[in-house]
């Protein structure tokens, strides 16, 4: 399982290995179409609109119509891609996401980045910590949130092979690669052990594996075991991976980028409660919006970082242990 | 005239059997939209009978024309100009809008073979038109997408997205037919949102514009067909403002706002399908 893990210290966004992923893809796949609302730029669909600028379609700032457009080209087979900010492409076209296209169960992919605080200075009108929530609620919709670049070149590839709406979430920043391409398998619905553990199971996506893997090694000194788990499907959740770690450890912490209220961390809470009694806290954004600042600045304000994930830890193995 | 008389009682037959087919339908469900699915009548009937290539019998055949239902409340009228197409059968159309009946309140392309897409949110259907007619472009495609757009519906902002892209796209194999019959669920579209003037909105869009009398069944067609070759001239989407009466051809209905969203009771019915004779 560790062997999947690279040494590499380079830093790559996920937003970018997407964009050159959609290249490759366009060149192999005719039905592939890209769709974006004035920001290719930053989406990083501008290459594959340079390479085939027939199967892109720019759409301008109108994300509704992107989204609408989109389902209509995926009703005559093309594999459309629609790109924007996640704050437009799921909170401003939501119900077009919801009726346009999971209602009419259409091939649609929704990878929509500069999600979450670390979009960084454009502030909280940009930095959505909602869109895992209204995206899961919707019937039909895969959500899938790339922790590195290699994952979202392999989750890019993945969604075009499947059939069905699709939403992916992809950041701003530059993120550790924490995955080796050789060794590393990506799988729609599957979370992945990454660091085995047998003391508490921490649950992460997203810019938070690379936290919650810093937050193994402090509590590794300690001498605690923890085990980490990279669920980058949010939906359908891998259930039988969590509650096999759960049970094998007895206690969860959670962790994501996003709003406390919706994401993953409610995802775990309501398979737990629902067949066991277990321990378990969740790390998130504690229902408030973001604000301008550097990326790493915002998530040590918010409290998204290695040190509150391993108090986290900590406390939820004691109240296993007081039980 | 582009009807011999023959063709013309034929479509005027068919439009008379879809009027009692919506009154029956909305009746039996008691509820519904019987209002907006009697002003479009000779709009689609013109569509389904004389105009668009399609198989019933393939329903996805790559090549036919397809019609996007943009006021997919029109349920009753689509359901039954469906069955008559060939579709389906219909002989359970009365099931409209009950529980496990295919025949949803507002559209759905996965229960109904026919229907291109589920619509019923107004301001969805002209974006997906306008995908469709992109998609059916890039395979080089003769086919045409046609729109049934409501009035009401103009006042959503994505419509006009969708109307701006077709344009600056060079759509010219879409044709949207709106169903101008002037009135919306709270009354009258100009009272509570102006729409006028639609055909200079259109104008500067960037589309070609024609109006017709909606209920006269030659003028929509001329008007249909002038669109096919204007569109691929000028490389332009086309619309046809179709001025119809909401109800049209029940007296007690026509231009009455009461009739969106009401069903006839039994009495009402009766008298509705008396006067079609």
């Amino acid at each position: 399982m560790g062997t999947t893990m690279t040494q590499s210290k380079e830093m790559i966004a996920t937003r970018v290995a997407y964009g050159k992923t959609l290249l490759e893809l366009g060149k192999e796949n005719p039905n592939v179409v890209v769709l974006d609302a004035d920001l290719s730029g930053s989406t990083q669909t501008k290459f594959f609109a340079k390479e085939f600028p027939d199967r892109f379609f720019n759409m301008g700032i109108a994300e509704q119509n992107m989204i609408g457009v989109a389902a209509g080209l995926a009703t005559t087979g093309k594999i459309p891609f629609a790109s924007s900010f996640a704050m437009f492409a799921c909170g401003r076209a939501w119900e077009f996401v919801r009726n346009s296209v999971c209602h009419n169960q259409l091939n649609v992919k929704i990878c929509a980045t500069h999600a979450g605080l670390t979009v960084g200075e454009d502030g909280a009108s940009h930095q959505i910590v909602e869109d895992i929530a209204i995206m899961r609620a919707i019937p039909h919709m895969t959500v899938i949130v790339p922790a590195d670049a290699t994952e979202a070149k392999l989750a890019t590839k993945a969604i075009a092979e499947f059939h069905g709406p699709v939403y992916m979430r992809l950041g701003r920043s530059n993120v550790p690669v924490l995955f080796d391409e050789k060794e590393y398998e990506f799988k729609i619905g599957k979370a992945h052990v990454i660091k085995p553990g047998i003391d508490v199971s921490i649950f992460a996506y997203g810019v938070m594996v690379s936290r919650a893997l810093w937050a193994q090694e402090l509590l590794q000194a300690e001498g605690i075991s923890a085990e980490v788990i990279n669920v980058s499907t949010i939906k359908p959740l891998d259930i039988d991976t969590i509650l096999e770690s759960i049970h094998r450890t007895g206690c969860a912490v959670t962790c994501e980028e996003h709003n406390i209220h919706g994401g993953l961390g409610d995802a775990i809470a309501s398979v737990l409660t629902e067949n066991h009694s277990i321990p378990m806290k969740r790390i998130g954004v504690m229902d408030q919006f973001g604000q301008s600042g550097k990326s790493d600045e915002l998530l040590i304000h918010y409290g998204l970082t290695k040190e509150k994930i391993a108090e986290a830890a900590r406390e939820v193995i004691r109240r296993k242990n007081m039980s | 005239m582009p009807f011999d008389e023959k063709k013309l009682k034929e479509l005027k037959d068919i439009c008379k059997d879809l009027r009692k087919s919506i009154l029956k339908m909305t009746h039996a469900s008691a509820s519904g939209h019987p209002g907006g699915s009697l002003s479009a009548v000779e709009l689609l009937t013109v569509l389904y009978f004389a105009v668009m290539n399609y198989d019933p019998k393939n329903p996805n055949w790559s090549e036919r024309d397809r019609l996007v239902i943009s006021k997919g409340h029109s349920t009753p009228l689509a359901y039954s100009i469906l069955a008559k197409a060939g579709y389906f059968k219909g002989d359970d159309l009365l099931t409209f809008r009950q529980l496990g009946s295919p025949y949803q309140g507002h559209t759905d392309r996965l229960k109904v073979p026919g229907i291109e897409v589920s619509t019923g949110s107004l301001g969805h259907g002209t974006p997906n038109a306008v995908g469709m007619a992109l998609g059916c472009r890039l395979d080089k495609l003769k086919n045409r997408i046609y729109l049934l757009q409501s009035d009401g519906e103009l006042q959503e902002g994505s419509t006009w997205e969708a109307i701006m892209s077709a344009s600056h796209y060079r759509l010219g194999n879409l044709t949207a037919i709106l169903d101008r019959n002037r009135i919306q669920l709270d009354g009258w579209t100009e009272e509570t949102m102006t729409l006028e003037p639609i055909n200079k909105r259109y104008e500067a869009f960037g589309w070609h514009v024609q109006e017709v009398d909606g209920h006269d069944l030659d003028q929509i067609y001329d008007a249909i067909i002038k669109t096919q070759s204007i569109g691929l001239k000028e490389n332009k989407p086309c619309v046809i403002i179709a001025h119809t009466i909401k109800g049209k051809g029940i007296s007690f209905m026509e231009d009455n706002v009461k009739w969106h969203g009401v069903a006839p009771n039994d009495e009402e019915l009766k008298k509705a399908l008396q006067e079609l004779g």
